[in-house]
């Protein structure tokens, strides 16, 4: 009974949401309010019938109820409790759901958030956003839909696919969407700022803190996926430029030029039509991603089993979503004239290079991501792009944004002098040189590059460090640092720490696979590892063979690791790496498999220094955006003292062409 | 010319610099950093190329695969059902590496016709198949077919 209640409410909800993407824009159309204000109560009641099914399929997996397919094949009796609230996202038709609930719950936050921005934007915005809701539900109930039956029920399901069964999969694939669809606000003011044929900074300035948050949210989806494949997939890398991380790391590399972007057009009224653009690909590649990882065009190790027509029906979406917004773009950009220039060097020149840094950063990965199928699809055979292509473009194009970074918060609106900043920054490079002289001198094995990167890495932290000491001391009180100071400051140290943590995790790390028997020494970076025994072991779900080793540093003991190599009851073998974590330096560990018959394993041992700055700055950048969401500037919609003169809007399509 | 219309042709021509050094640099990378895809059957008619790395891919011949006691030496066969080849690997195998199973192994041909591999790839899910391999699959079943039907008709 159950099931089928579920499938009346995403029924509901996706009539819902086809008058949530009609009336109110229409209305918007005939400046009638009463078909405007059914955005609001339409995008609730959509939110309300989606979090019932969504519940259902939660119950339904809390109660081991086999007799819905998807139940059946991602849980079993045996599975321990607080994974059957994941196991609902575990597959492809509940992780769409939970893609549509997250959907409406961010289109609920608006409309409920929204009440102070003039009632016809907001009724095309959310109407906007009932479109893209059709799509997904569309997609759910054709393609994929999480509530089949399954005739006669089992009596045990087929067990969660081990890989997911661990705290890193619980949190990654929420974190991810709340990011990707987070962008889906941006889109829809920009969509709706393109129907109107115009770009109102009361808005921009509004929907900044809503790209600040979509983008914190997919910093740590995109960390906490680097995170698990390191410690879960047992390759001990953080990294690999597979398709699908590329998939995700697109519309970050936009989003994060979304935020720079956006924050020119909000407090100097330029790159307004760029500010769109922007909006709409940031979203045009969240989508992309879903499709390459959904459809399985792409040969990936993350790939999973696929169903072309469901490849099919989100290519089409993208179609028409993109197409269509990017249409109205063509259309409706030229209309949108820019501001007065600028000088050569100030910060909106040099936001405007961050942005096409990123871009192009972006469109690399992009390439190299699809060239594969372009390949294919033109004859030249079936080929793959290898992590070094990603690597060198990305080396190429991201040094000069890293060098850059600690000018822009320096450097004044308008225009300024190169020399005035300079003088603020001289002796955040004289820093960045010693830093770079004493890893030198401590590490002479480090190649040119590495010094150069832990330099530039120094360069970021130290610079900008000298910003925020800078406006302490200057800055009239009170006015000295303001929430958004605080999260970009931030934001950019964690580039710094990342920056030192990637070039120094990639120049010292040592990997060696090994045969090692009970009794066995062997010495990685100075530490001598011994395997002391290898134990059975059983788990809810699962039997292991577990290594015990001992990590000694000169015969003075560090540390005991138990890895495990597991066999689950649906036969599938699971590597669980341990690992010796330290702020400067992780040991990895990981059981391959029985060699011989002495008892001998092949054992991976990784000695990954500095690995953990790699995520750490993930993690600053991620609070970064978050506070500075928090900034009670952007949430006023009502002119305030500070601003003065400035005009709170600035209706670009009146303003002279520029000649 | 106006100031203007000077900086405005600055601009224009540093961005075609930029694009065209970009998109110069890209295709360079992307040519050196590119593998081909081979199955067996390909290798055996002479496709693959020499000294170059090129992805293998195909299903892991049943009771082909062995291990070195001593060393992290591995051996298996490669098969599309049509040709078979021989692979050698010195590392640790991914978990769902298995006799019967898809896999796609990135390496090179050695001068006696074995095939060393530097990676064995895994993939998350023991029902996908990559689409190389499937075709791969394919064509080895047709190129079967063919034979049989051959042999029936001489």
């Amino acid at each position: 009974m159950m099931p089928e209640v579920a499938q009346i409410a995403l029924i509901l909800a996706l009539i819902l949401a086809v008058v949530q993407a009609t009336v109110p824009i229409l209305g918007a159309h005939l400046r009638d309010s009463a078909m405007m204000s059914l955005a609001r109560p339409a995008a609730y009641g959509q939110f309300f019938f989606l979090a019932i099914a969504y519940a259902i399929l939660t119950h339904g997996f809390l109660i081991q109820d086999f007799s819905i397919a998807y139940v059946a094949q991602n849980s079993n009796l045996a599975l321990p409790w607080h994974y059957r609230f994941s196991a609902v996202w575990g597959a492809h038709e509940g992780s769409l759901l939970l893609w549509v609930l997250i959907l409406s719950g961010w289109t609920v936050a608006l409309a409920a958030l929204s009440r102070s921005l003039p009632e016809n934007f907001m009724a095309r915005a959310l109407g906007v956003l009932g479109i893209v809701s059709i799509g997904f539900l569309l997609f759910t109930l054709l393609t994929s839909n999480p509530f089949e039956r399954h005739v006669p029920p089992l009596s045990d399901g087929n067990d969660l696919n081990p890989l997911l069964q661990d705290f890193g999969l619980i949190v990654h694939p929420p974190m991810l969407y709340m990011g990707y669809v987070g962008f889906a606000v941006a889109f829809a003011f920009a969509v709706a700022a393109l129907i109107e044929g115009r770009v109102d900074r009361q808005w921009v300035r509004w929907s900044r803190p809503w790209t600040n948050v979509a983008w914190a949210f997919l910093t740590i989806g995109i960390a906490l996926g680097s995170w698990w494949a390191y410690y879960e997939l047992g390759w001990g890398g953080w990294w690999f430029w597979d398709p699908v991380e590329n998939a995700s790391f697109l519309p970050w590399l936009v989003g994060a030029a979304l935020i720079h972007s956006q924050a020119v057009t909000e407090k100097r009224g330029t790159f307004a039509a760029w500010t769109l653009l922007l909006a709409i690909c940031a979203f045009s590649l969240s989508l992309l991603g879903t499709f390459l990882v959904r459809s399985g065009v792409l040969t990936s190790v993350h790939a999973f089993a696929s169903d072309p027509t469901r490849g099919i029906f989100i290519l089409v979406f993208l179609v028409i979503v993109t197409g269509g917004a990017l249409t109205l773009y063509a259309i409706r950009a030229p209309r949108l004239a820019s501001a007065p220039p600028v000088a050569l060097y100030s910060r909106e020149s040099l936001l405007l290079l961050n942005n096409i840094l990123l871009m192009t950063a972006a469109a690399m990965v992009l390439l190299g991501t699809l060239y594969p199928l372009v390949a294919e699809a033109l004859g030249w055979g079936k080929i793959s792009v290898g992590p070094p292509y990603f690597g060198l473009m990305f080396f190429v194009l991201m040094a000069p944004l890293v060098w850059l970074i600690p000018f822009g918060p320096l450097t004044r609106w308008k225009g300024d002098s190169v020399g005035r900043v300079w003088l603020g920054l001289r002796t955040a490079l004289a820093l960045a040189a010693v830093v770079a002289a004493i890893s030198w001198v401590t590490h002479q094995d480090l190649p040119l590059k590495a010094i150069g990167g832990i330099a530039a890495g120094a360069w970021v932290i130290f610079g900008t460090l000298s910003f925020l000491l800078q406006r302490i001391r200057k800055a009239a009180p009170g006015r000295r640092l303001t929430a958004e100071m605080i999260g970009m400051s931030l934001a950019h140290l964690g580039v710094g720490i990342f920056v030192l943590g990637v070039v120094v995790t990639e120049s010292l790390n040592i990997e060696r696979d090994v045969r090692m028997q009970p009794g066995d020494v062997v010495e990685v970076a100075g530490y001598q590892v011994a395997l002391i025994a290898v134990e059975h072991r059983e788990g809810p779900n699962f039997v292991a063979d577990e290594g015990i080793f001992e990590i000694r540093d000169d015969g003075v003991l560090k540390s005991i690791q138990h890895p495990q190599k597991r066999r689950y009851l649906r036969g599938q073998v699971m590597t669980e790496a341990a690992l010796d974590a330290g702020f400067f330096s992780d040991f990895y560990i990981a059981m391959g498999e029985p060699i011989g018959t002495e008892g001998a394993w092949a054992v991976r041992l990784y000695y990954k220094p500095m690995i953990r700055w790699v995520w750490l700055g993930a993690l600053m950048m991620m609070f970064g955006g978050f506070i500075s969401a928090a900034e009670r500037r952007l949430r006023q919609t009502v002119k305030t003292r500070d601003e003065s003169e400035q005009p709170v809007e600035t209706n670009l399509a009146d303003l002279p062409e520029r000649a | 010319m106006n100031p203007m219309r000077r900086r405005r042709l600055i601009l224009i021509c540093m961005l075609v610099l930029g694009v065209g050094s970009a998109t110069a640099l890209a295709l360079t990378a992307l040519r050196e950093n590119v593998n081909h895809f081979y199955s067996p059957s390909e290798i055996a008619q002479g496709k693959a190329p020499h000294g170059r790395t090129f992805r293998l891919g195909g299903v892991v011949l049943e009771g082909s695969s062995k291990r070195d006691g001593d060393t992290l030496k591995a051996h298996f066969v490669v098969t599309d059902r049509f040709e078979n080849l021989p692979v050698e690997f010195e590392g640790i195998l991914p978990d769902l590496f298995r006799e019967g199973q898809s896999v796609i192994a990135i390496g090179m041909m050695n001068t006696v016709g074995l095939f060393t591999a530097e990676e064995v790839l895994a993939k998350h899910d023991e029902n996908y198949v990559p689409a190389e391999v499937q075709e791969a699959m394919e064509k080895g079943k047709a190129l079967r077919e063919a034979k049989a039907n051959g042999n029936l008709g001489s």
